[in-house]
């Protein structure tokens, strides 16, 4: 057994830099890459994908970043976890063979899938039976929105990955499997951990959570001394080194920028907390009232003392629904009476859609430079404001209002205030609303499926 | 005297749904107490009158030396829902290290604070 396994992160999110993971890779040693690409509402937009073309429905980028950086990781034994494979993980195995049969790979790798995550067909089923997938946030049943939902996926954890990596896999492409998950298999998998050691599961649950949204646990959005974080424009992304004892480091590669040190760890570890005592995945329940940290050197922060307890008997479900339409419309004022100017134009929109009788189910105003972020707590702006950008959004499920709103924005820079600037980009679009749904659901209801595809 | 929580702290916010969460970390490990004496829940729900339309709960981190705030209905109704250009809370902890807290002559003296 090795008695130390570097696992580098690569994306924070589908869409994040896009040389990030061949930096991780070419920047030093690792033998993990770990790549979280699915945001809550993402399956919804993959689902839609392959409703149109049944090959599509997963991470595009995830195929040419394989083909860039598969030789390198098949030479150096780097393996890959990445949920890059949405709604259609079958099609993304198979363009990731594609790409590694043209390297001249064939014989060489082995690719894992794991499926089962996807609940949609089975809906029905579940809801007749009495499980009724109640919103986590307000209580409400599913069958509130049945004929309007999109996906509908479980969480899956560790456990399915750990088997496709003991199984040889090179590459493990799963659809929505936790985050934390894609970084605590191949610790499970290396260590051999028992599925019930519950505190070192919540130490690689946490090593996860600390590195699941890249370079933010590595001196990027750091708040602490924010303009002394070195050289953000070549930030490294983070590493975790784990140990066998359930201990690890969190670091980067040498020669980069940004910054590893404990404030910005911490600012990671309390980053979408709930209650900090049950942070819940369906590996094991992880206690961050007891993490420890201390500095190992230079972008080297140890993490110990990690305690966990049994993971509950549920999935969490995501499910998208269609939830209506919404518009946002923008304008800048200038000096004089910027503010005035805005506050004015507000009104006047608001007096014209109220006479035009249509209606909504929220008007959101916001006066950006004035009280965008902190609302009231902004205070009044300086009466000498150089320019502030009015900005009112509209939603509701009726699409022809929301549309006709989007007439009335343009119309404001010849019959409303002056000084006014910035519609170069034309009507507002009208967008479809695709809102989240958490519910949980019984792990009993659900067989995670491994595969091993060989090249 | 009163101290302004930029001065004391540094913190992260986030969002789950339409609530907002916020880390409130101590910039020093000596400023902690006086972060849980006077930014209670209460204290924070007041602090966000007109924005936080919930309720406000209150974590405590000593380990880590930080408070974690989860408030309720704060985001226009959260995620993709939401019609504000913070829909997702990331401002929530800047708007939070603008509130002021009272703090002893003997404090000040302790924490030695930059004069800015």
């Amino acid at each position: 057994m090795k008695n130390k396994i570097r696992i580098a992160g690569g994306q924070g999110f589908w869409g994040d830099l896009p040389d990030a993971p061949v930096r991780q890779v070419e920047g030093g040693p690792i033998d993990y890459l770990m790549l979280d690409y699915l945001a809550e509402v993402t399956m919804s937009i993959m689902q839609k994908q392959r409703s149109r073309d049944p090959s599509a429905g997963y991470a595009k980028d995830f195929v040419p970043l394989m083909k860039q950086i598969l030789p390198a990781c098949v030479e150096r034994n780097i393996r890959v976890t990445a949920n890059a494979g949405g709604v259609n993980v079958e099609g993304c195995a198979a363009a990731v063979k594609e790409v590694a049969l043209e390297l001249g790979l064939a014989g060489k790798l082995r690719i894992g899938i794991v499926t089962g995550d996807d609940i949609m067909a089975n809906l029905d089923s579940l809801l007749a039976r009495g499980i009724e997938l109640r919103n986590m946030d307000n209580g409400a049943p599913l069958s509130t929105v049945r004929d309007r939902i999109q996906s509908a996926n479980v969480y899956l954890g560790a456990a399915p990955i750990v088997e496709a990596l003991d199984k040889g896999a090179q590459i493990v492409i799963t659809g929505r499997a936790t985050d934390t998950g894609l970084t605590l298999a191949p610790i499970i998998h290396e260590f051999g951990w028992a599925a019930d050691d519950w505190d070192r599961l919540a130490a690689g649950t946490i090593a996860g959570h600390i590195i699941e949204c890249g370079a933010q646990c590595s001196g990027g959005n750091c708040q602490y001394e924010w303009s002394s974080v070195p050289n953000l424009a070549d930030v490294g992304f983070p590493i975790v080194e784990a140990s066998p004892d359930g201990t690890f480091v969190v670091t980067k590669h040498e020669r980069t920028g940004g910054w590893v040190v404990i404030p910005s760890v911490k600012e990671q570890l309390v980053y979408e907390m709930g209650d900090p005592h049950e942070y819940i995945t369906p590996d094991c329940v992880a206690d961050f009232t007891t993490v420890k940290l201390e500095y190992e050197g230079r972008d080297r922060v140890r993490v110990f003392g990690i305690k966990g307890s049994p993971a509950t008997e549920f999935y969490k479900v995501s499910i998208s629904y269609s939830a209506g339409y919404k518009a946002v419309g923008t304008l800048v004022y200038s000096w004089p009476d910027a503010f005035e100017k805005a506050q004015a134009a507000d009104r006047i929109l608001r007096t014209r859609l109220n006479r035009l009788g249509l209606h909504f189910d929220l008007i959101h105003t916001e006066f950006v430079g004035a009280n965008a972020t902190h609302g009231p707590l902004a205070g009044r702006p300086s009466a000498d404001i150089p320019e502030v950008q009015l900005r009112v959004g509209v939603r509701g499920d009726d699409r022809a209002a929301i549309e006709r709103f989007t007439r009335e924005i343009a119309p404001l820079v010849l019959t409303g205030p002056p000084g006014v600037t910035g519609f170069a980009g034309g009507r507002p679009k009208v967008e479809e609303i695709v809102a989240y749904w958490p519910a949980l659901m019984p792990k009993s209801e659900i067989s995670p499926r491994v595969e091993i595809v060989e090249v | 005297m009163k101290v302004q929580l930029v001065k004391l702290a540094h913190g992260r916010s986030g969002d789950k749904g339409d609530t907002a969460n916020i880390g409130l970390i101590a910039l020093q490990d000596e400023f902690y107490p006086a972060l849980v004496r006077e930014v209670t829940a209460e204290r924070v729900k007041q602090h966000f009158t007109g924005i936080c339309h919930g309720e406000v709960q209150r974590f405590e981190l000593p380990n880590l030396c930080a408070l974690n705030f989860l408030l309720h209905e704060s985001l226009g109704g959260g995620g993709t829902l939401s019609l504000m250009t913070d829909a997702q809370g990331k401002t929530f902890s800047t708007a939070l290290l603008r509130m002021e807290i009272e703090i002893s002559a003997e404090e000040a003296q302790e924490f030695a604070l930059p004069q800015y």
